[in-house]
């Protein structure tokens, strides 16, 4: 019988759609797995953002690779509490999205409040290092990442916004 | 079906859908890209909101219902969107200041509804409230801009004050499903929301409106003419062929 271990494992080799280099895994988005039987699993994942259109896929990317193991009746579960956090991401997932070209979220401490032109947090670019960066927009390309652009070597990049 | 905790999440989900949905009518005529994209993505966050209080709903009506058949499948009068939501774009200026009296709402009514007895309800605020943090910072932060930027931009933001004003107060008034509370007290949420809003159109440079006459009926389903419009686009792909899926 395939054990949670494994799965656990398989996670490793399920890549959110929209940042492939980050597996679930690295997200922090699976909180709980439940072998039931030789035919029966769950599993517990939490969403990122509300309107987060990767979740659907990434269901569907969860349910093949478990029928793919033999699992016959396989739940995905979600659950929105507690709300999912940037602490949650894997070290190496900050790494690899560095390396990838997006900066990786700065600490929890630093998440956005509701006042109006408050002091920026200092964010690296992945590109040169420096930390003369500007925001553009809080809003970027996906929910979860905003706008910003280097001061030094000039190149615009995303920033995986805390939250 | 009776149940007011129904009534009440097809209330919180409608203002979201409806507000998302007049968002995305933006998508593509943004004055800026990044702006464009800035409020394609609170459309985003607000559509996901609100399929997650549909869903809640569905279930708690049984059946077939899915977050689908409620979305798709009710008529104007079962809708319960506030009427703010529902009111055409206007300008730029009058988008963003929608979106910041709206987002100010639910910011302050989901801080008290995480702490909701119902476990659902405060899962999903909890989840809503950090997306909406960001719209109530993005928003105010052009109310403040365009209000105290050009002659232009400052008379054209005092049109819109004037526009909504209206509207707003139908926001802090129960309808007969919300008076179980869930552990809401509007009467806070008004007080905090009128303080938020007189320090930004303050440091806005506008003047609070002096209208006290508030529209009302959005929340027990007697809309405006604009719902109408906007259901039979929203809608027409399920009412011409029943059932469509992807």
């Amino acid at each position: 019988m395939v054990n949670e271990a494994t799965i656990w494992k398989l996670f490793e080799n399920i890549f959110d759609p929209e940042v492939p280099v980050l597996s679930i895994l690295d997200l922090g988005i699976v909180r709980e797995v439940h072998v039931k039987s030789k035919q029966e699993v769950e599993v517990v994942i939490t969403p990122t953002y509300s309107g987060c259109p990767a979740m659907d896929v990434i269901g569907m990317s969860i349910r093949m690779a478990l029928l793919q193991e033999g699992f016959t009746q396989v739940q995905v579960k979600q659950v929105l509490s507690p709300a999912w956090t940037t602490d949650w991401m894997s070290e190496s997932g900050k790494q690899k999205l560095k390396a990838y070209g997006i900066a990786p979220p700065n600490h929890k401490q630093l998440v956005c409040t509701p006042d109006a032109f408050q002091e920026e947090e200092a964010v690296q670019c992945p590109h040169c290092g420096s930390y003369h960066t500007q925001l553009v927009s809080r809003f970027g390309s996906t929910a979860c990442k905003a706008l910003y652009q280097c001061n030094d070597c000039q190149e615009p990049f995303d920033y995986f916004k805390c939250h | 079906m009776h149940d007011p905790l129904f009534h009440y999440c097809l209330f919180l989900a409608d203002s979201a859908l409806i507000l998302g949905h007049r968002n995305s009518e933006w998508c593509g005529h943004g004055p800026v890209l990044e702006q464009d994209i800035a409020l394609t993505n609170i459309a985003l966050d607000l559509i996901g909101q609100a399929r997650n209080l549909y869903q809640y709903a569905a279930s708690i009506q049984g059946g077939d219902a899915t977050e689908d058949t409620l979305a798709y499948l009710r008529d104007e009068r079962a809708y319960k969107n506030c009427l703010l939501v529902e009111l055409p774009n206007g300008h730029w200026g009058q988008t963003v200041l929608r979106q910041f009296f709206f987002s100010t709402y639910q910011y302050y009514l989901f801080q008290q509804l995480i702490n909701s007895t119902d476990v659902q309800l405060a899962a999903i605020a909890e989840k809503s409230l950090k997306e909406v943090t960001y719209h109530v910072r993005w928003s105010s932060e052009w109310v403040i801009r365009l209000g105290d930027g050009t002659e232009e931009s400052k008379q054209k933001m005092e049109e819109a004050v004037d526009n909504l004003w209206s509207y707003t107060g139908e926001l802090f008034v129960p309808a007969a499903y919300e008076t179980p509370g869930f552990g809401v007290d509007l009467n806070v949420v008004q007080m905090q929301w009128q303080q938020k809003v007189a320090a930004i159109l303050d440091e806005a440079t506008l003047a609070l409106s002096q209208q006290g006459w508030m529209q009302k009926g959005g929340k027990e389903g007697t809309h405006t003419e604009h719902l109408g419009y906007i259901l039979a686009e929203m809608q027409s792909l399920q009412r011409t062929y029943p059932g469509a899926r992807w």
